[in-house]
C-alpha cells in the first residue's frame, strides 16, 4: 500500500477496483477500447461472468487491502444474461452500503451501476465520475 | 517449493499496445512475479509465430499455466486456450490479462500510467493463474432444429439455406403473410426488377419445402433453455404451442421511419414517404411534372444519428423510375451527403445525373422550407455551391426516411438475452470477427434486425447466419464451457438459499445420509455463480471464478 509521503509527493491517484460481468459491462469497457474513448487510468478491472457472482466479502477484502474504491457494473435491469442476477447484486450491494457505513466508510466508495455492451462512453463517464469523487474524498485509511 | 510454472506473453499488437505501453519493461517485470518461470513479448501473439512459441515454450519450460497480455478473452480467448489445448496443457490453466481494448486503448496520452496499469493487470493476472485448476467438459446434445424469427428475405433465405441441409425449420412470422419489407416495394436497384419477381417465389420455395414449418400470424412468447436445447413457446393468435430447437436466427427486419410533423408531412395532402412512392410507383403515378425529394428526414440528427445506409440509393432509384416514366418530369434529390458506396452504385448515381436528375446539397443550418398551405406547391432550399436560396416548384414531396427497430425488439432481446445497440437494434458479438452471431452461444442474426441492409446484403447475411447455426447441428453436440458451480457436501448445510436463487433450476436438495445437501445438475448449470455468491457457508465453488482466485486478484491489485 501507498504511504503518505509517496501521496503527498505524487499527488493523490485512487487506486479503484472495477467488477465487470462478462456479457455487458465488460463489453461495455472494450468498446470505449475500440472507440478510443480516453479515460483516467486508476482502474483495475476484474471480469467475472455475472455481477451475481460478486460476494460481497471481495469488496471488503478490497478496502482491506488498501483499494481506494469499488466499481460494480452489471448489466442493465431487465438485461442480465442469467435472467436476474444483477437484481440479485442490487440487493447484496444495498445491504452491503448499510454495513459500510456502520464502519465509516463513505459511501461513495462503492458503487453499483450498469453499462451495457453499447454504451463505452457511458463506461468511460463512469470510470471519470468515480475516479473524481475518490479524488476528493483521498485515501482509503484502514 | 510451488510445482506450479508460469509462462506469460507479453504483445505488442503492432503499434497497439506496443506504441503506448513499455512492452519489454513490463515482460522484465513479468519475469519477478511468484511462479513466473518464463515471460516473453511478441510482435503479435495472435499470429501463427506467437501461437507456435507458446505451444514450443509450455514443453521447453514445462509450463503447466499460461497468461496472455494482450487484446480481450472476448474475441481472442479460445485462439490462446487452443493453443495451451495443442500443447497438451488443459485449456483452463490460461488466463486472459486485456491491456490493449481496457489499457492501452484508452490511455494513448499517458503512457507511463498505462505502463504502471499493465502491470498491475498481469501481476493481478499472474495472482489468479497460481491457483487456476483444470476443468473437464460436459457434452450436450443439440437438437438438429432451428428457430428462424421474421419471415422476411432475410429469414426465409436463412431458412431455405436450413432446410436444404437437411434441418428442420420453424419459420415463425408474426404477419398473416411471409415476405417483410418486400410485398411494399415495387422495384429493387441495381438491376431495376420487380421486387415481387423476387419475393414470390422465395415465398413458394419456403412455402413447399418439406423440412420448413412456417407459422403465420405467430408471435414467439417465451424462450427458455440454451444451445442445442431451447425450449420455445409461440403463440398464435392466443394459441400457444412448444417446440423445441437447439439454434435460434433472429431475422426480424426493420420499419421505415413516418416522419409525421416534419416537412409537413401528415398536414399536407402531397407529401409521401419513399416508402408510400412505392406503392404509387407500382400502381402508376398521376401528372406530377415536378417531383422534389429530401434525404436524411429523421437520419443523422441528435436523437438520431445513426446513417440510414440504404436510403440515398431508394431515393436515387425512385427518381430514376419516374424520370423512366415520363421523361418531361423534373426531379431534385436534396440531400446532405450521398452515400452510394462501391462501383455499382456509384455508376447508378452518375446514370442518375445523366438523366437529368438534379442532385442540391442543403446542411442542417439552413434546411429546406416548404411553401404552401394545404398542399406543397414550392420548396425553398440553399443551395451550398451557388451561394443563394432557390425555390423550387413542387407537385410532390417525398421524404427520405430511415429504417429503424422496431419497438419490440426490446421484448425479443429479453427474451433471447441477447444485447441490443444503442439505437435500438440487435447488437452482434462482435463488428468485425462475428457479424452474425450473438454472444449468447447458439442464436444467430441477420438482415435488417442488425443494421438497415439491401436485399443481396440480407440474403448474403443469412447464408452466414444459417452457416454458422449448421456447426453445432451438424456435430450434434456442444461441449459448454466447464465455468459451472459444485458443491462440497462436507461444508453443506442444507439450507437452500442457493436452490432459490439459482435462475436455471440447476439445483434441488437432495438426501443424503439422513442430511439435506444441494446437488447441481452440471448440464443445466450455466455458470453465473449467484450460488456461490451468496452460500453463507462457503460451500459452494464456482470453478474458474473460485473465491480464492478472485480474491488473489484483489489482493493483488495494492502493493
Amino acid at each position: 500500500m501507498r504511504n503518505e509521503t509517496q501521496v503527498k509527493k505524487s499527488g493523490f491517484e485512487p487506486k479503484i477496483l472495477a467488477f465487470c460481468c462478462n456479457w455487458c459491462s465488460y463489453a461495455g469497457a472494450d468498446l470505449a477500447g475500440t472507440s478510443r474513448i480516453q479515460y483516467a487510468p486508476n482502474v483495475r478491472v476484474i471480469r467475472v461472468m455475472c455481477s451475481g457472482r460478486i460476494d460481497p466479502t471481495f469488496i471488503l477484502r478490497a478496502f482491506q487491502v488498501g483499494v481506494d474504491g469499488v466499481l460494480i457494473l452489471g448489466c442493465h435491469p431487465g438485461d442480465c444474461h442469467y435472467i436476474d442476477g444483477n437484481y440479485k447484486t442490487a440487493r447484496r450491494i444495498h445491504m452491503l452500503k448499510k454495513m459500510l457505513s456502520q464502519l465509516g466508510i463513505e459511501d461513495d466508495r462503492l458503487r453499483l451501476d450498469w453499462v451495457s455492451a453499447a454504451e463505452g462512453k457511458r463506461f468511460a463517464s463512469i470510470i471519470n465520475d468515480m475516479t473524481e469523487r475518490i479524488r476528493a474524498l483521498g485515501p482509503f485509511v484502514r | 517449493m510451488s510445482d506450479v510454472r508460469i509462462g506469460i506473453f507479453v504483445c505488442h499488437c503492432g503499434k497497439n499496445i506496443g506504441g503506448v505501453i513499455n512492452v519489454p519493461e513490463v515482460t522484465e517485470y513479468a519475469k519477478t512475479l511468484p511462479d513466473v518461470v518464463y515471460a516473453e513479448h511478441n510482435l503479435y501473439t495472435c499470429s501463427a509465430e506467437g501461437i507456435s512459441s507458446i505451444r514450443q515454450k509450455i514443453s521447453e519450460h514445462k509450463l503447466n499455466r499460461v497468461v496472455v497480455a494482450s487484446c480481450t478473452p472476448r474475441t481472442h480467448e479460445t485462439l490462446f486456450r487452443n493453443a495451451c489445448e495443442a500443447a497438451g496443457l488443459n485449456k483452463y490453466l490460461f488466463e486472459f490479462v486485456n491491456i490493449r481494448d481496457q489499457c492501452s486503448w484508452v490511455h494513448m496520452q499517458e503512457p507511463e500510467k498505462a505502463t504502471e496499469k499493465a502491470r498491475d493487470l498481469i501481476r493481478m493476472g499472474v495472482a489468479k493463474a497460481r491457483l487456476l485448476e483444470p476443468l473437464e467438459e460436459v457434452e450436450i446434445r443439440v437438437t438438429p432444429s432451428c428457430l428462424v424469427i421474421g419471415g422476411g428475405v432475410a429469414g426465409m433465405s436463412a431458412a431455405l439455406n436450413l432446410a436444404n441441409q437437411g434441418f428442420e425449420v420453424y419459420l415463425v412470422e408474426r404477419d398473416k403473410e411471409l415476405g417483410g419489407l418486400l410485398l411494399n416495394l415495387n422495384r429493387l436497384f441495381t438491376i431495376n426488377g420487380k421486387a415481387e419477381e423476387v419475393i414470390i417465389p422465395l415465398i413458394e420455395r419456403v412455402k413447399n419445402h418439406q423440412k420448413i414449418k412456417v407459422h403465420t400470424s405467430t408471435e414467439v412468447k417465451g424462450v427458455a433453455g440454451f444451445i442445442g436445447n431451447f425450449d420455445v413457446t409461440l403463440d398464435q393468435k392466443g394459441e400457444e404451442r412448444k417446440i423445441k430447437v437447439g439454434t435460434i436466427i433472429v431475422a426480424t427486419g426493420a420499419e421505415v421511419l413516418k416522419p409525421v410533423g416534419q416537412y409537413g408531412y401528415g398536414d399536407k395532402s402531397n407529401i409521401l414517404t419513399q416508402l408510400e412512392l412505392e406503392e404509387r410507383l407500382n400502381k402508376g403515378m398521376g401528372d406530377e411534372q415536378n417531383i422534389v425529394m429530401i434525404n436524411c428526414v429523421g437520419a443523422r440528427i441528435p436523437e438520431r444519428p445513426y446513417c440510414g445506409r440504404i436510403c440515398c440509393m431508394v431515393a436515387i432509384k425512385n427518381a430514376v423510375l419516374i424520370k423512366e416514366n415520363d421523361p418531361r418530369a423534373k426531379v431534385w434529390v436534396l440531400h446532405r451527403d450521398l452515400m452510394t458506396y462501391g462501383t455499382e452504385f456509384e455508376k447508378y448515381y452518375q446514370k442518375a445525373m445523366e438523366k437529368g436528375i438534379r442532385f442540391i446539397r442543403y446542411s442542417l443550418d439552413k434546411p429546406p422550407e416548404i411553401v404552401g398551405n394545404n398542399k406543397v406547391k414550392a420548396v425553398k432550399v440553399y443551395h451550398q455551391l451557388m451561394g443563394k436560396e432557390m425555390v423550387l416548384p413542387c407537385d410532390m414531396l417525398v421524404l427520405t426516411t430511415p429504417l429503424i427497430p422496431h419497438e419490440d425488439n426490446q421484448d425479443i432481446s429479453r427474451m433471447l438475452r441477447v444485447s441490443l445497440s444503442e439505437h435500438g437494434f440487435f447488437l452482434e458479438a462482435h463488428l468485425k470477427l462475428q457479424p452474425v452471431e450473438f454472444a449468447t452461444d447458439g442464436i444467430y442474426i441477420c438482415g435488417c434486425a442488425r443494421w438497415p441492409t439491401d436485399v443481396p446484403e440480407a440474403i448474403s447475411q443469412a447464408c452466414a447466419a444459417s452457416a454458422k447455426a449448421v456447426i453445432p447441428m451438424r456435430r450434434g453436440y456442444v461441449r459448454p464451457e466447464a465455468i459451472t458451480a459444485s458443491v462440497n457436501e462436507d461444508k453443506c448445510s442444507g439450507c437452500g438459499t442457493c436452490v432459490l436463487l439459482c435462475p436455471y433450476n440447476a439445483i434441488e436438495l437432495q438426501s443424503k445420509d439422513g442430511k439435506k445437501l444441494a446437488h447441481i445438475t452440471t448440464a443445466q448449470c450455466k455458470g453465473c455463480g449467484t450460488c456461490g455468491a451468496a452460500c453463507p457457508s462457503g460451500a459452494i465453488s464456482m470453478n474458474h471464478f473460485r473465491d480464492e482466485e478472485i480474491l488473489a486478484q484483489v489482493e493483488a491489485l495494492v502493493i
